[in-house]
């Protein structure tokens, strides 16, 4: 079972632009602009893409044996195929037929900055487009970095692609700016709209989402994840029309509102396509053992509030596990805000069956947990809070042999708090899990050695994320610092493409990172290296990296500007809290036209007018951006 | 570190005392306090301080631990209690109490009644009423009678006993 990304994405990254540039980068641009065009072949250049099709015109290439309209016909008809957009931008540089044609046949566009080039820019390239994912706010900007209105509004897209794509099918929107207004626009242009995905976005509320759910006549998935949404008390699930729907997927566990649980008990009785199901916190235990029952074709299921109302004690109980048991199909479970233990073995039914399990909202002692995971021999990706301790951490080691992907976040997380999971836990995974792929663990004391274990036992790690809740602090049983860890997982997971560290770190931990982290994309440091060399050794190595986010690290002017070379080939940097001049990127931004220099400040610092608290800086086709807030210097 | 925990058993804990279940909890929480304040000292600062007097406050950073203010005080556990003879169930948030003395505390508020004095020997005296639990095994056990994180992690539900039901527990059936 391929791991569903809408379901639990949290910072996913795209796996599937490895090794290739991004999309609509400058080289592929260059070619909308023909003069500055290096890469195409021929010479001629005043035929634009809207001209005549006739590519004979440009005069160095050698005449067809077949008519030009014949040929991207055919073309057409290959291209049609292509759905990786590697492999569509990689056949878009061929030649001017080929990207035109490409340019014809491209229904999917991933833009992962949305500042990195106008709407126009896309509707005047791509005609057809029924698919788009948009990723707006750099990924910092969820731990408060960034003051709030800082940009990345749907707005202008939609209104955009609302005249050119009618047609429109899929949005997935990342960290967006997304208002009831723009909801309502895109439910009243895109008569076969489909798919709405929202993950960590805000600006709208349930006003809006009651607009889609009316007008989307064929909607399959309305997934609301991790995004703010105002409660404008509006009963917007009683608002889905009253036939026969498509609804493949609904989600709104992150939507705190209450809930009109007989119209949603309607909804899921006549949508009988329904697969996944994540309720939010106001659908009760009861209410979803109802559901359950009414609905057993269910895949992934998130459930509700895991716990009883004060109730009159003379109620009878349903009976939870039977309806788990119904639902024999459902292989992805999550929810359980508000847990009561004691409910817990009502899962028992399905546990054998899961894929993926999230108990990242369950605070579970280790007693609790392991009857239940001891069941769970299939699963694959498994989120939790580290309430489970390193005992229940072994007991994942043991049974989940097929895991790929691990979570533990933590029930306290600040600086000093207890710290229930380390390395013990951590070393127990890289035994039993050695299927391993991506892991993001908080905890409060590591060792270099447990890490060098995950690196040798787990070759398949393709993220490894990190995080030693307090800073700077070294390894707890040698006192050395965490540099020789993190070199053995860049040395030895030869997969690697995303890597966050923590911990005491110096120079020499970046110099690993540099020499071994070839096929890293994303590196995400904090409160980490000496001095500029370690940012330098990064720049200067790793040649695969797109997204650099750093915080609190003691990197200066001449560590950027030894990255000159590479921040075109770059989607972003993130520079917060570090040692950079406003001189300094001054320069940069006037040596790199096509890249925008932004330095966000906190809201009124006079002095200090040379210190850049935060710089972030990407490519763009299009120049600065025209909605900055004051507090955002584009140099 | 505060305790040593062997075979995951706090060997202190479970030390037999006489007095209230929580007076020796209190004494050691302090103890590990401090002691938990001075490692985190040791970890941040070069020099050891030993002369302040006042614990050192840590300025939280602004977004670290790099957690989304989203899964920040999200996770809730409850357990169920009822009381014999109170129409309504109550649900409580075991976390938010450190010690039996504030369990025992909130319960009373919250059913209006008095709790008596307990002993390890005999249980609760004097009120007619005994706080019991359902641990994970199923098995009814006397509240207080196991240190108290043991408690809280295998707490599985609370009832308040009308002290006639009581008898068939005592201390001695741990």
């Amino acid at each position: 079972m391929t791991r569903d990304r809408s379901e639990m994405s949290e910072d996913d990254d795209d796996q599937q632009s490895q090794s290739q540039s991004p999309p609509l980068d400058l080289r592929s641009a260059a070619i909308a602009e023909p003069c500055s065009s290096s890469s195409s072949s021929f010479s001629v250049v005043d035929s634009t893409p809207n001209k005549s099709r006739n590519c004979i015109s440009s005069g160095t290439l050698t005449s067809q044996p077949f008519p030009d309209h014949v040929l991207e016909n055919v073309l057409e008809n290959v291209l049609q195929f292509l759905d990786s957009r590697c492999d569509r931008n990689a056949a878009s540089l061929v030649c001017k037929s080929w990207w035109r044609v490409e340019a014809s046949t491209r229904s999917e566009v991933f833009i992962g900055n949305c500042y990195a080039l106008s709407p126009s820019r896309l509707t005047q390239r791509f005609k057809r487009v029924s698919s788009l994912v948009l990723k707006g706010k750099p990924r910092f900007a969820d731990f408060n970095l960034m003051p709030p209105d800082w940009g990345a509004n749907f707005a202008p897209w939609v209104s955009t692609m609302a005249k050119a794509y009618p047609w429109l099918e899929k949005v997935d929107l990342k960290r967006m700016f997304v208002t009831d207004d723009d909801l309502a626009l895109l439910a009243e242009s895109f008569p076969g709209f489909k798919e709405l995905i929202l993950v960590c976005c805000e600006g709208f509320g349930t006003s809006g989402i009651a607009i889609v759910a009316n007008k989307c006549r064929k909607l399959k998935v309305l997934d609301l994840i991790e995004s703010e949404v105002t409660d404008d008390e509006v009963d917007w699930i009683s608002c889905f029309p009253e036939d026969v729907t498509c609804l493949e997927s609904l989600a709104f566990d992150c939507v705190e509102a209450p809930i009109n649980f007989k119209a949603l008990e309607g909804l899921v009785a006549r949508s009988p396509c329904l697969k996944k199901l994540r309720l939010n916190r106001f659908v009760s235990l009861v209410e979803l053992h109802r559901l359950l029952l009414g609905a057993p074709q269910l895949t992934s299921l998130g459930t509700g509030s895991f716990s009883h109302d004060e109730e009159p004690q003379s109620e009878q109980e349903p009976d939870y596990a039977a309806a788990f048991r119904a639902c024999k199909s459902v292989v992805c479970l999550s929810g359980f805000r508000e847990l009561m233990p004691e409910y817990l073995p009502a899962i028992y039914p399905v546990c054998a069956n899961l894929t993926s399990l999230n108990f990242s909202y369950a605070n579970i002692s280790p007693d609790m947990f392991k009857p239940i995971i001891h069941n769970c021999h299939k699963l694959q990706v498994f989120w939790a809070l580290d309430s489970i301790c390193d005992e229940g951490l072994q007991a994942v080691a043991e049974t989940c042999k097929e895991l790929r992907e691990l979570r533990i976040f933590p029930f306290d997380p600040r600086e000093d708090s207890e710290g229930p999971v380390s390395e013990v836990g951590l070393q127990a995974i890289s035994e039993g899990c050695r299927k391993l792929e991506s892991i993001l663990y908080f905890c409060q004391r590591m060792t270099n050695a447990a890490v060098i274990a995950m690196s040798e036992n787990c070759p398949e790690l393709t993220v490894f994320r990190l995080c030693i809740m307090g800073r700077h602090r070294p390894d707890h049983v040698t006192g050395k610092p965490m540099d020789e860890g993190f070199g053995a997982i860049v040395k030895n997971c030869k997969k690697l493409t995303r890597l966050a560290v923590s911990g005491l770190l110096t120079d020499q931990a970046f110099r690993y990172m540099g020499e071994y982290g070839k096929l890293v994309r994303t590196l995400s440091v904090a409160f980490a290296g000496d001095s500029d060399m370690a940012l330098r050794h990064v720049l200067e190595g790793c040649p695969r990296l797109q997204k650099l986010e750093i915080r609190d690290s003691p990197f200066g002017d001449a560590a950027l500007r030894s990255g000159m070379h590479r921040y075109y080939n770059m989607r972003f940097v993130w520079m917060s809290a570090c040692s950079l001049t406003r001189g300094c990127c001054k320069d940069i931004a006037r040596a790199m036209p096509n890249l925008v220099v932004e330095v966000i400040g906190s809201d009124d610092d006079d002095d200090n007018r040379d210190y850049v608290e935060t710089l972030y800086m990407y490519r763009s086709l299009d120049g600065p951006r025209k909605d900055a807030p004051k507090f955002v210097a584009i140099l | 570190m505060a305790y040593e925990k062997v075979n995951e058993l706090n060997l202190k804990d479970t030390e037999l005392c006489l007095g209230l279940p929580g007076r020796t909890e209190e004494i050691k929480q302090e103890q590990e306090v401090s002691c938990v304040r001075s490692n985190n000292k040791r970890q941040f600062e070069e020099t050891l301080d030993d002369e302040e007097s006042t614990p050192p406050t840590k300025t939280q950073i602004v977004g670290w631990p790099p957690v989304r203010s989203y899964r920040k005080n999200n996770s809730v556990s409850y357990v169920k209690v009822s009381m014999d003879g109170a129409p309504y169930l109550r649900k409580i948030d075991l976390k938010t109490y450190k010690n039996y003395p504030e369990l025992l505390k909130a319960l009373e508020n919250m059913f209006k009644f008095t709790v008596g004095e307990y002993s390890e020997r005999e249980g609760y005296k004097g009120s007619g009423f005994v706080p019991t639990y359902e641990d994970k095994d199923g098995d009814w056990m006397l509240v207080g009678d196991v240190p108290w994180d043991m408690f809280s992690s295998s707490c599985k539900r609370l009832r308040i006993m009308k002290g006639s039901d009581a008898p068939a527990l005592d201390s001695s059936s741990l």
